[in-house]
């Protein structure tokens, strides 16, 4: 089961937490400084997979973003790297071509997208095409409101030059 | 066109992240943050009434808020109020928030779970999986009470549509392990196993990490599911990469699932059915044969989807660890990736390698890569990757190559990282020891591991190598010359110094000989280190100085200057000043046999378990810690009693005695294990418990000379040590004693976790005891009837005992003078994480100690007279509780280890029996007749000795015998 999943950016600013298991706020915030300590210290070009108390870390970079998830001992690490790729071509899937910005200014996208794919730190569906479906169709009940939105216009010139994330 | 544009774009929030981002500095970003949440709390607080959206604009920045790092301490209600809108939106947002943001204790709970509650029955699916996910991410035992018993039946109804389904399966996993006690499985368990037949994929790829979770718990309830897994898995496998459509990843079909089979199928033993079997053995050939076919596809996710299964199908077949020929090709395979260009593929090949080690089929053939893992170690650039290549290489060694990893583990030390060198430094001790063919191998390689990272070698490791130089005499002249080459460095590490200075202390005479180390350059070698060290290494330098004094007469002046100089006389530490004072006195007054009886070479340590293994094991992660705190208590046991230990080096115990200082240099007192476990009750210390190191430990104990006398007068250490808080003593024990009054062997003891045995012999002491002591072994068989750890004070034994494993302990039991009540047998362990605490009296009487005594009818009767005070003799009529059968009165009589006289009493009906109790105090001469009365099954005893204690004792027990 993944413990924790952290979405932060080169200057290890958190994007995105995500917790399976409830955690003392303290602790949270422990874990947090920690992996972007660990993470960010790392090398280019060296091994995805660390050892950190009793859990397995795997990160991956995409981009401007690290992506870092938390598994227990059984966990299967290279499937875990899967498991972030998928969420990332998910994100690009929904917003195309995803940049750090989409995330920040959609952030909760960002944790409904995640909602699909996984729960409890389990994967509850696989399929790109079956996620999609049913976010979209989330998306469908949605009522449309303000046709003009200045600043999310600037966000969207801003992310015009974005560089995507994969 | 993004597919953003579909939302609501919440055109404040977005503002709000904007300016956000625009500020310059932290503050100016509080400041923003502040002005926001006051315009929110006064919104919130308004008369009027905000509309839905508002609301949940409000609360959407507040969640972001929160997860910029910053407390947030209301808006709870409204985000509750949001999940019964009837808008999409406005309910995911309240779920949202409140998934991040509730804790599982808070009082709007119950709020929450009305809300929940309707969704859940609204039939709606994207409100039912809005439901179960915030149940899934809040996972309190409040939830679980509510809905432990509606999400079952979601999970098997009919109806239900796939996507709930899958999350009412990872629903109710979460709630399975936060508690387990109110999701009962029972009638669904056959359905939910099913569900790996289901249709949808991803519906089982969900349900299977539930069946997992749920036959880790109940293996017997869920063991049908292996037959299911077994024939998806082979589904997969043999499909082609498009035959799953979507659930092909990169032409790897369905990684995740098949992943997850095999994980579940590691929960069970391999499959008996036979046919269940060969399709599983054909899968995962299937799998080891698909990875030496080309790639489908460059991409990496290709590659590591593909490596994902077979190393998971690797971990199946080392979890089997019964088809040879499966284990050799995963450890070929996992060769392969140990060259592998992507770092990836080598780090988990080594990783995995280390458990395949293990098994005995595949042993012999990773010790074949040992020149790839030797060049990792060394060429590796990545930190975690060498890290795992150590591992490995310490996975691997045995015998046949202890040798070549330990000196390839040596010198990567030298440039190994930080972050590793510790448990590098406990790897090399370990494998040092536990394959040391010649002991001055093993002794060079300590001093080595000091030379290079002294630093990182902790206590236990030098505390190690003195055990072992002092417990070998091959081995200690060539210690001896090595500390003292090893010292001429200029600097060394005061590790280093510390080793010296004990090993020259007790050996130096060794070397003394050779005139470049005669015992003034080895006095000035030690001495040339003492300014540089700390405390507790001074305070053992000293010690070493006064053994000195012991081992070259000639060095005593030197010596005794060193010692009465201010720097050490006038010290302003205690211990040091302490120990200056006591040596100087000691060096000045005692004769020269005292002084030689006083400064003897330390006795041999007991065997133990190391104390490193232990180390490493309580690093190694929270599983070993209890083994981890038992050696700790261990230690604390032998210091307490090591105190009072006759064996241990006098002086070291004065010194030791008059300030307990755990830092200073009492390697005897500290690694010293032999602990009196048999606490001798109410104040007669009767029985004097010895460790196994016996014959040192009594040679020592007999020297009645003034010193050791004095020492003992010095420590206040109360005379018999019991051990600390020891359960009252069963109440049934005083009956188990009686068994053993006439026998010596057989059970003591037996519950459902552990069975005790007891074989006790009289031994004729070994060696150098006076020839009218007589020791009682008792060999005490403890097997255990489960898996328990088991912490037995007398002589260490490995802390984790397996079920169904013997432990023997050896007691050897002296009698200082008579006694009647028995000595406490007090064995603590850990069964299921509870401590378990046990009392009982062994089944040591005073009988134990008799030697018979052969006599004539007239010598017998003559002695009888002369027993012929009233005291003396003590006699009991009593009823037979067994059939008078005069062969077992016989058996008996000698069991109790008196001779029986034949031909003695004048009436042939009667026993007569003879006998001297042997103590170290006296010889306690006891007479016994026994007069059987067939007609009126009754027996009058009598017994006449020299003590009536004796006489009373012994009637006590031999009335409960016939």
């Amino acid at each position: 089961m993944m413990r924790f999943l952290l979405l932060f950016s080169r200057q290890g600013k958190l994007r995105l937490q995500k917790w399976f298991l409830p955690l003392p706020e303290r602790e949270k915030k422990k874990i947090i400084r920690d992996m972007v300590a660990m993470v960010l210290a790392r090398k280019p070009r060296t091994c995805n997979f660390l050892h950190w108390r009793d859990l397995k870390i795997v990160y991956k970079r995409y981009a401007s973003l690290y992506f870092c998830c938390g598994l227990e001992e059984q966990d299967n690490e290279l499937l875990a790297l899967e498991v972030l790729h998928r969420y990332v071509e998910l994100l690009d899937k929904y917003f195309g071509n995803v940049c750090e910005l989409d995330i920040i200014f959609n952030f909760e996208k960002a944790y409904f997208i995640l909602d699909e794919f996984l729960m409890g730190g389990e994967i509850q569906e696989t399929s790109k095409l079956s996620i999609s479906k049913s976010i979209e169709a989330s998306d469908m009940l949605q009522e449309v409101r303000g046709s003009v939105q200045a600043p999310y216009q600037s966000y969207q010139s801003q992310a015009a030059s974005k560089k995507a994330i994969t | 066109m993004p597919a953003v544009s579909k939302g609501d774009g919440m055109r404040g929030l977005a503002v709000f992240i904007s300016d956000i981002r625009n500020c310059k500095s932290k503050e100016a970003e509080i400041k923003r943050i502040n002005k926001e949440l006051a315009n929110i709390r006064s919104k919130f607080k308004g008369d009027k009434a905000l509309d839905g959206y508002s609301k949940k604009k409000y609360v959407c920045k507040l969640l972001f808020i929160f997860l910029l790092g910053h407390d947030i301490d209301f808006g709870h209600m409204e985000a509750v109020n949001l999940l019964s809108s009837n808008k999409y939106t406005e309910k995911q947002i309240g779920y949202l928030f409140i998934s991040v943001l509730v804790n599982s204790n808070s009082e709007l709970i119950r709020l929450i779970n009305n809300a929940i509650k309707n969704d859940l029955s609204s039939r709606n699916p994207t409100f039912m999986c809005l439901a179960l996910h915030c149940i899934a991410n809040v996972g309190s035992r409040e939830m679980a009470e509510a809905f432990a018993g509606e999400i079952p039946r979601i999970l098997v109804a009919g109806d239900t549509m796939d996507s709930v389904k899958q999350s009412a399966a990872l629903c109710l996993l979460r709630l399975y392990k936060t508690s387990p006690d109110l999701v009962l499985m029972g009638e669904w368990t056959s359905r939910v196993v099913h569900l790996l037949n289901d249709q949808h994929m991803g519906v089982v790829t969900a349900a299977i990490s539930l069946i997992t979770c749920l036959s880790q718990k109940n293996p017997d309830e869920f063991k049908t599911c292996v037959s299911l897994a077994v024939s998806r898995l082979s589904r997969i496998v043999s499909s082609a990469s498009t035959d799953l459509q979507d659930y092909t990843y990169y032409f790897v079909p369905a990684p995740w699932l098949s992943c997850k089979l095999l994980r579940l199928l590691q929960c069970y033993p391999p499959p008996e059915d036979g046919a269940v079997k060969g399709r599983l053995v054909e899968c995962l050939e299937t799998i080891l044969n698909k990875a030496q076919e080309p790639p489908k596809s460059k991409k990496v996710q290709h590659s590591n989807a593909k490596n994902a299964i077979l190393f998971e199908a690797i971990a199946l077949i080392i979890h089997y660890d019964s088809e040879p020929n499966l284990l050799v090709r995963a450890c070929n395979q996992l060769g392969q990736f140990l060259q592998h260009r992507e770092t990836n593929l080598r780090y988990l090949a080594l990783e995995s390698m280390c458990t395949l080690a293990s098994s005995e089929f595949s042993h012999e053939a990773v010790k074949t890569h040992i020149e790839t893992v030797i060049n990792a170690l060394k060429t590796e650039r990545d930190v975690s990757v060498r890290q795992r290549a150590a591992d490995l290489l310490y996975a691997m060694c045995d015998r046949s190559n202890a040798k070549q990893i330990v000196a390839e583990m040596l010198s990567y030390l030298e440039t190994a990282d930080y972050s590793i060198r510790e448990e590098m430094v406990l790897k090399v001790a370990i494998l040092a020891e536990k394959y040391a063919v010649d002991y001055s191998w093993y002794v060079d390689t300590i001093l080595n591991l000091i030379r290079i990272a002294g630093d990182y070698v902790s206590e236990e490791v030098w505390y190690r190598v003195i055990q072992i130089v002092i417990n070998r005499d091959d081995v200690q002249g060539y210690a001896a010359k090595t500390v003292f080459e090893a010292l001429q460095a200029p600097a060394c590490h005061e590790n280093m110094v510390k080793v010296g200075g004990y090993i020259l202390g007790e050996f130096g005479n060794l070397i003394a000989g050779d005139p470049r180390s005669s015992p003034l350059v080895q006095f000035n070698l030690l001495h040339s280190k003492f300014h540089l060290c700390s405390v507790p290494t001074r305070a053992l330098l000293l010690s070493a100085y006064i053994k000195f004094i012991n081992l070259f007469p000639e060095t005593k002046s030197t010596i005794q200057e060193v010692l009465r100089c201010d720097s050490q006389i006038r010290n302003s530490d205690v211990e040091l000043q302490q120990r200056a004072v006591e040596y100087l006195k000691l060096s000045s007054i005692a004769s020269t046999d005292v002084l030689a009886t006083v400064l003897e070479e330390m006795p041999p340590f007991p065997e133990r378990e190391s104390s490193i293994l232990a180390k490493l094991k309580k690093k190694k992660g929270p599983g070993a810690v209890s083994a981890g705190e038992l050696e700790e208590g261990k230690r604390e046991g032998g210091e307490v009693n090591g105190a009072e230990r006759p064996g241990d080096n006098a002086a070291i115990a004065a010194s030791n005695a008059s300030t307990p200082s755990p830092s200073a240099d009492l390697l005897g007192l500290r690694s010293a294990a032999p602990v009196s476990a048999a606490p001798v009750s109410a104040g007669s210390l009767l029985v004097d418990v010895f460790s196994e190191a016996g014959p040192a430990a009594s040679t020592a104990g007999v020297n009645d000379d003034g010193f050791l006398s004095c020492s003992s007068a010095l420590s206040s250490a109360p005379p018999s040590v019991v051990s600390e808080d020891p359960a009252p003593p069963l109440p049934e024990s005083d009956e188990l004693l009686n068994k053993f009054v006439c026998k010596n062997n057989g059970v003591l003891f037996e519950n459902q976790l552990l069975q005790i045995g007891i074989k006790s012999e009289y031994r004729q002491n070994l060696g150098k005891l006076p020839n009218t002591l007589r020791n009682i072994v008792l060999l005490i068989f403890i097997a255990l009837l489960n898996e328990i750890l088991l912490n037995v004070q007398l002589k260490p034994v490995d802390p984790l005992v397996e079920g169904g494993a013997q432990v023997q302990q050896v007691i050897n039991i002296e009698c200082l003078s008579d006694f009647s009540d028995a000595p406490l047998l007090n064995i603590k362990f850990r069964y299921g994480g509870a401590l378990q605490n046990l009392s009982l009296k062994l089944p040591v009487t005073i009988n134990k100690f008799f030697q018979p005594t052969e006599m004539s009818s007239h010598d017998f009767f003559q002695r009888w007279k002369q027993l012929s005070q009233p005291q003396q003799e003590a006699q009991k009529i009593f009823k037979a509780n067994h059939p008078m059968d005069t062969e077992v009165l016989k058996a008996k009589l000698l069991g109790l280890g008196t001779a029986l006289l034949d031909n003695v009493d004048p009436n042939p009906e009667n026993f007569v029996c003879a006998g001297v109790i042997q103590t170290k105090a006296q010889q306690i001469g006891c007479l016994l007749r026994l007069e059987p009365n067939a007609q009126a099954q009754m027996y009058r005893l009598t017994l006449r000795s020299s003590k009536d204690t004796v006489a009373k004792r012994l009637c006590e027990l031999l009335s409960e015998q016939f």
